[in-house]
C-alpha cells in the first residue's frame, strides 16, 4: 500500500508526493521552541528522493544541541503517519547553521511569543579574514528591543539562557525579563 | 505566561511516543549521513589520533565544567557554564565519531570504535587531552581564567582548522568557531570584572593565573600526529602569537600581570598528547565512566 502510494506520488509529473512530504517536514515544530517550525528556524536543509526513498536533511543549531535526535524522530513519526514509511534523516554540518536563516515568518512568531529575534550575524571567518575580534564589554552596538513593550532600553543579564541559542535580557522600561535568540 | 503562549508547547504532545519519556536521551550517530571517506593521501590512523586529541580536550573539559553545576554564584552563571559544557560535549561527540570513522578506514577489517566506546572504555594512558583540561578548579577565578586560556586557544585552532583538507574536520571546526567565540567573550568579561574589581577579587584572579599558567606552554607543543597530517592538522606553534595577543589584551584591561611561572615539566619527555597525565584524570574517568562500565551492554 505504502509503496504503491509512494511510487504513485513520486511518479506524478508535478512531484505531488514529494511536495506533500516537504510540507509535512516543514511544519514539524521545533522541540525547544515549538512556536516555530523546522522550516522557520532554517534547520530543515532539504527533502529529496534518493533510490526511491525519502531523505530529509537537517542541520543542528549548536554542536551539542540535544534536540537533534527528537527532531529526527518527529520527522519519521509525522511522515510515517502520512504514509511515508521509508524515511532517512541525515545531518549536515557544513555550512554551519546561522541565525540569519530564521525566516521572516519565524521571526514574527518568536516575537509574538515574547522572544526577541536575532540581529544579523557577524561575517564568517572566510569573509572576515584574520582572528575573531574580542568583545570585552556586554554593551551591544545594536540595542535589542523588548518584545513586550518595544523599548530599546534593555540590558543583557546573561549571554546564555535555557538553551545555548538564546541570551537573557531585562527591559528597563517595563522591567520584564525576556530571551533573545543570539546571532551566530 | 499566557494561555496563547502555552498553546505552542501543547503541540509537542502531538508527537507523544516513547521517545519523549525523557528529553535528550535519543542518542544516534552525530555524523549520520555525512560522507565518512578520508581524503586521498591522508594518513587515516593519524587522522583518527588527531580527532581523539581534540575530542578528548573537549570531553574532559566539559566534564570539569559540568562538575560546577549547582555550585555557581548565580543562576545566570549556571546556565552559561551548562551551555558551554554542552557545546564542548557536542564538539567531543562529533570529533570522537570522526575518530572512529578514520580508525575504521585505517584498519583492514574496517572496524572503527563508536563514540561511546571511545569515551567510556579507554583508560587514562589512552586519553590524548592536554593536561590543562584535567585540573580541578580551586575557585571561580580559576574557572574563568582557565576557560579564557582554553577558549582563546581552541578558537584560534578551530579558525585554522576550518580550512582543513578533511571536510568533516573542517565542518566541525567552522561550527565550533561560532560557539567558542561566545565562550571566550564570556570568560574574558569575567576575568576583566574580577581583575579590575576589588582588591580581593584582583588578588584571587592574579593567583588563579599563577596557578594555571604552568600548563599553558603544553598547548603549543609540537607532536608527531600533527606533523604527520600536513594540510589537515594545525601546527599548534603557529597559534601562539594570536593567542598571546588576545590574552595580553584581556590581562591589560583587567590590570593583571602575565605570570612568569615555569611550565609544568614533561614526564620522560612526554605529556598529555602522549597519554601522560596528571593524577586528576583518573578521578574524572572514575566518575565519567562508572555507569557505562557497570552496565556495559546498556543502550541509551
Amino acid at each position: 500500500m505504502v509503496t504503491a502510494r509512494l511510487r504513485d506520488g513520486f511518479a506524478r509529473p508535478d512531484g505531488g508526493g514529494l511536495q506533500a512530504a516537504r510540507d509535512i517536514a516543514a511544519a514539524v515544530p521545533d522541540p525547544e521552541l515549538p512556536m516555530v517550525t523546522l522550516a522557520d528556524l532554517g534547520i530543515l536543509r532539504g527533502v529529496t528522493v534518493q533510490d526511491g526513498h525519502l531523505v530529509v536533511t537537517i542541520t543542528p543549531t549548536y554542536s551539542g544541541c540535544p534536540a537533534v535526535a527528537e527532531i529526527a524522530h518527529d520527522l519519521r513519526h509525522r511522515l510515517g503517519q502520512a504514509g511515508f514509511a521509508d524515511v532517512t534523516v541525515r545531518t549536515e554540518l557544513a555550512p554551519a547553521w546561522s541565525s540569519d536563516w530564521i525566516t521572516a515568518e519565524g521571526r514574527g512568531k518568536l516575537l509574538a511569543a515574547g522572544i526577541a529575534p536575532p540581529h544579523p550575524a557577524p561575517p564568517g571567518a572566510a569573509a572576515r579574514g584574520g582572528p575573531v575580534p574580542l568583545t570585552l564589554t556586554a554593551t551591544r552596538r545594536e540595542p535589542v528591543s523588548c518584545p513586550r513593550c518595544g523599548s530599546a532600553d534593555t540590558t543583557q543579564t546573561a549571554p546564555f539562557s535555557a538553551t545555548a541559542c538564546k541570551a537573557l535580557f531585562r527591559c528597563e522600561a517595563c522591567r520584564e525579563p525576556f530571551e533573545y535568540v543570539k546571532e551566530i | 505566561m499566557t494561555d496563547d503562549e502555552f498553546a505552542a508547547y501543547q503541540s509537542l504532545g502531538e508527537d507523544s511516543e516513547d521517545h519523549r519519556w525523557a528529553f535528550g536521551t535519543g542518542f544516534t550517530d552525530p555524523l549520520e549521513g555525512i560522507d565518512a571517506s578520508v581524503p586521498d593521501g591522508v594518513d587515516a590512523a593519524a587522522l583518527a589520533a588527531y580527532c581523539l586529541m581534540l575530542g578528548d580536550d573537549a570531553l574532559i573539559y566539559s566534564h570539569r565544567l559540568q562538575q560546577w553545576m549547582t555550585r555557581l554564584p548565580e543562576l545566570e552563571e549556571e546556565t552559561a557554564l551548562a551551555n558551554i559544557a554542552l557545546d564542548l560535549l557536542g564538539q567531543a561527540r562529533l570529533l570522537l565519531a570522526r575518530a572512529g570513522q578514520a580508525e575504521g578506514a585505517a584498519r583492514l577489517d574496517g572496524h572503527g570504535r563508536a563514540e561511546d566506546e571511545l569515551a567510556f572504555f579507554r583508560d587514562e594512558h589512552e586519553f590524548r587531552n592536554v593536561r590543562l583540561v584535567e585540573r580541578l578548579d580551586a575557585d571561580f577565578a580559576e574557572l574563568t581564567g582557565r576557560l579564557l586560556v582554553f577558549s582563546a586557544w581552541r578558537l584560534a585552532l578551530f579558525g585554522e582548522l576550518a580550512r582543513s583538507r578533511d571536510q568533516v574536520l573542517a565542518a566541525i571546526a567552522a561550527k565550533g568557531v561560532k560557539e567558542l567565540t561566545y565562550h571566550r567573550d564570556y570568560a574574558a568579561q569575567w576575568v576583566v570584572r574580577l581583575g579590575d574589581g576589588t582588591a580581593l577579587s584582583h588578588g584571587k584572579m592574579q593567583a588563579a593565573l599563577v596557578a594555571i599558567w604552568p600548563l599553558v606552554d603544553e598547548l603549543f607543543r609540537a607532536d608527531p600526529v600533527t606533523a604527520a597530517l600536513p594540510g589537515v592538522a594545525v601546527d599548534p606553534a603557529k597559534l601562539r602569537a594570536d593567542v598571546d595577543a588576545v590574552l595580553d589584551t584581556v590581562l591589560a584591561a583587567a590590570t593583571l600581570e602575565r605570570p612568569g611561572a615555569a611550565p609544568t615539566g614533561l614526564v620522560a619527555g612526554q605529556a598529555g598528547r602522549d597519554g601522560v597525565h596528571t593524577e586528576a584524570l583518573g578521578y574524572i574517568l572514575a566518575e565519567l565512566q562508572s555507569v557505562a562500565r557497570a552496565f556495559p551492554d546498556a543502550t541509551w
